[in-house]
């Protein structure tokens, strides 16, 4: 009987190695998956620049003062109307006067569709919080999500969330993020 | 001849731990797949506000970062309370933006530099006026595209 069998290994150590690789690991890394709204700045503006002209009812005014409270459609609101509001300014969909004209574009998959000619006017003050202006931006968001979702429901019996790349550009072509931002106030005085 | 009685007291037998740093293991691969990499450490207190439409940020490479906040407490002694303006690892000041975009669009080749998202990380109770600042800063330096970050909220 001189065949011995090789010795196990001892590798209890070996787990011992493998915690301490994982806690290094636990440490430098973070699970953030970071949410948010994507915006586009608008380019910055020639010298000589005069704005269009935009009619008084393709416009929706939406202001926020330096406490926080809120201005649309030339009164002082709550915020959870606000979504509502803008869906009825952007979509008119009994073609009022008073609300936005439509321009009838013709988008591929979607063919001929009257897109609103409606912009969301948002001006904030120099004192109004991060907190406030994001979430009005957040209803204005939603407001826009929502609009798109129930379009893609009546054309494509789909949610929005399903579609493909294609047909959410023709979404998206019509029924944009019409959103402008003015230049800030200074009435709180601080910098 | 003598016959030694075996002995009674056996003891615990030893656990079988190979498999052990294979599960071990399997966390570790589990862990560095789903995590980054963090980046810089933050030096301002930042509680991002929430909103319900958030959507993801998408290919982290293209992505900067403009923490803005109140200092941590153990800076406030070398930043103040005031809310500052982190840049990847050191305070800045507004007017620094600028050259943080050329810097960071630098880096990257042509094509990627275009693509560049500016993710702007602010606290709630930061003033818009320092905002609109920065976003005047990154219209100038031609960044475009800009990202509010933000965390999620079930809508109520």
């Amino acid at each position: 009987m001189s065949k011995k069998s090789t010795p196990g290994l001892n590798t209890s150590s070996m787990s011992d190695i493998s915690f301490l690789l994982l806690a290094f690991f636990l440490m430098v890394s973070n699970i953030n998956t970071d949410m948010g709204i994507a915006r586009r700045l608008p380019p910055p503006l020639p010298p000589d620049f005069t704005p269009p002209e935009v009619r008084e009812r393709n416009i929706f005014q939406v202001k926020i003062n330096r406490n926080d409270r809120i201005l649309f459609n030339k009164e002082v609101g709550d915020i959870s109307l606000l979504k509502d509001r803008a869906k009825e300014f952007l979509g008119n969909p009994q073609d009022r006067d008073d609300l936005p004209q439509k321009e009838v574009i013709n988008i591929p998959l979607l063919g001929n569709y009257p897109v609103s000619k409606g912009v969301i006017s948002l001006q904030n003050d120099r004192g109004t919080s991060y907190d406030t202006y994001f979430r009005v931006q957040n209803e204005l968001t939603a407001a826009i999500n929502e609009m798109r979702d129930e379009l893609s429901r009546e054309k494509f019996n789909r949610p929005y969330k399903d579609l493909d790349q294609d047909h959410k550009d023709a979404i998206d072509k019509a029924i944009p993020v019409a959103i402008s931002e003015a230049e800030p106030k200074n009435t709180g005085g601080t910098k | 001849m003598a016959r030694f009685k075996q002995k009674n007291d056996k003891g615990t037998p030893a656990l079988n731990m190979g498999s052990m740093s294979d599960i071990i293991f399997m966390l570790l691969f589990f862990f560095m797949v789903i995590t980054t990499m963090r980046e810089s450490s933050l030096f301002v207190k930042i509680t991002p506000p929430k909103g319900s439409e958030v959507t993801k940020l998408e290919k982290k490479s293209l992505v900067s970062y403009i923490n803005i906040g109140v200092p941590q407490d153990s800076y406030t002694a070398k930043y103040g309370t005031e809310p500052r303006i982190q840049l990847d690892d050191q305070i800045a000041d507004v007017a620094d933006i600028r050259q943080f975009v050329e810097l960071e669009k630098s880096s990257r080749s042509e094509e990627d530099s275009q693509l560049l998202t500016f993710a702007i990380k602010a606290d709630g109770k930061v003033k818009m006026g320092m905002i609109s600042d920065i976003k005047q800063e990154l219209r100038a330096a031609s960044a475009l595209k800009i990202f509010y970050n933000a965390s999620r909220e079930a809508r109520k």
